[in-house]
């Protein structure tokens, strides 16, 4: 991606949170289609207590992601999200501005 | 993601090397790709594809779904010349969301007063540019007028690679520096990247006029570095 970098940056803060000993997720907009808030690359990552940095959809799907998240940090199998406005998940934690986007959530480590 | 491949692509990032990851969704298998490293043929015109558009996306490796992420530097503008222009152009830089670097060696020009929190620094290009060089990912802006500051950042630039080169001055000015920089030994692909007169001709003539006819020609240039790669799909 081009463009202003988000400081600190989400994968330093993945890098610093492992050293520290704790598990940690991240996830990755890996597709998106229509008006998705944020561009295919975008990381959010998560710690093993929900401590979070980043962002996949800027917040609309982030609270989703990081329940996930917890459950990938526990078996270390990687799974895929999608959340868009046309299926249910989207009434609890659509999109407001009504894209889709597809995130890839992994264990770091 | 791995560790080792986390901490190679902090490493990296750090450097202001583009990067390469390409993550197999179904399996897990992941591969971390440095800017000019040797491709896997397979998947170089992807990882090409990407390091030039600056695109994330998913691909195919024999008809597995892929996921290809790129990390690129973020881009920056080095000016050459603490000037009225230069001021301008730190202000809307940032605005656009370029880090942005000023150069001069002339003490009455390069103070924090004219500049506030902009990057600047009070020294020759020679001994700057040793510290801190330039890289594909950076804009060079030569705006000083004097060929003892501007010429050897603008050689310095076209040996670099850097996405944009641009000098200010006159057609004529600008007849005298080519004369220059051909003596020391600039071909003439060399010449035909700086961008001189400097900026998009939009009529500009105030100082801050040129800063945006400037930043205009460093953002067009920028995004125009693909054009003519195919899609991706």
């Amino acid at each position: 991606m081009l463009g202003q970098p988000l400081y600190p940056d989400p994968l330093t803060v993945a890098e610093e949170w492992h050293a520290d000993g704790r598990g940690v997720a991240i996830a990755t907009v890996i597709e998106t289609w229509g008006s998705a808030p944020r561009p295919g690359g975008s990381h959010l990552v998560i710690d093993s207590q929900g401590n979070f940095h980043g962002s996949v959809s800027g917040g609309c799907v982030e609270g989703a992601v990081i329940v996930e998240a917890a459950e990938v940090i526990t078996s270390g199998t990687a799974r895929i999200l999608e959340f868009g406005v046309a299926d249910e998940t989207a009434w609890r934690v659509g999109l407001s501005c009504g894209g889709r986007i597809r995130i890839y959530v992994e264990r770091l480590g | 993601m791995l560790l080792e491949h986390l901490h190679r692509l902090n490493t990296a990032r750090d450097a202001r090397l583009a990067t390469v990851t390409v993550t197999e969704l179904g399996t897990g298998t992941a591969r971390l790709f440095l800017e000019g490293e040797a491709y896997d043929p397979s998947i170089a015109p992807a990882i090409e594809l990407a390091l030039c558009t600056g695109k994330s996306g998913i691909i195919e490796i024999d008809g597995q779904a892929a996921f290809i992420n790129v990390y690129l530097p973020p881009p920056r503008i080095v000016v050459i010349g603490a000037v009225h222009i230069s001021q301008a152009l730190a202000g809307m830089a940032q605005i656009a969301g370029f880090d942005l670097t000023i150069i001069d060696p002339r003490s009455a020009f390069a103070t924090p007063e004219r500049f506030g929190e902009t990057k600047l620094l009070g020294e020759w290009p020679e001994d700057a540019l040793q510290r801190a060089p330039l890289d594909a990912y950076t804009a060079l802006v030569a705006v000083t007028h004097d060929p003892k500051i501007d010429d050897f950042p603008l050689m310095k630039a076209l040996e670099a690679g850097c996405f944009y080169v641009g000098a200010l001055g006159s057609r004529k000015t600008h007849a005298g520096r080519v004369e220059r920089l051909t003596k020391l030994g600039v071909d003439e692909t060399g010449i035909a990247r700086i961008h001189a007169p400097i900026g998009l001709d939009i009529r500009a003539s105030s100082p801050a006029e040129i800063a945006v006819a400037i930043l205009a020609d460093i953002i067009q240039t920028l995004h125009a570095r693909c054009d003519g790669w195919p899609e991706r799909r």
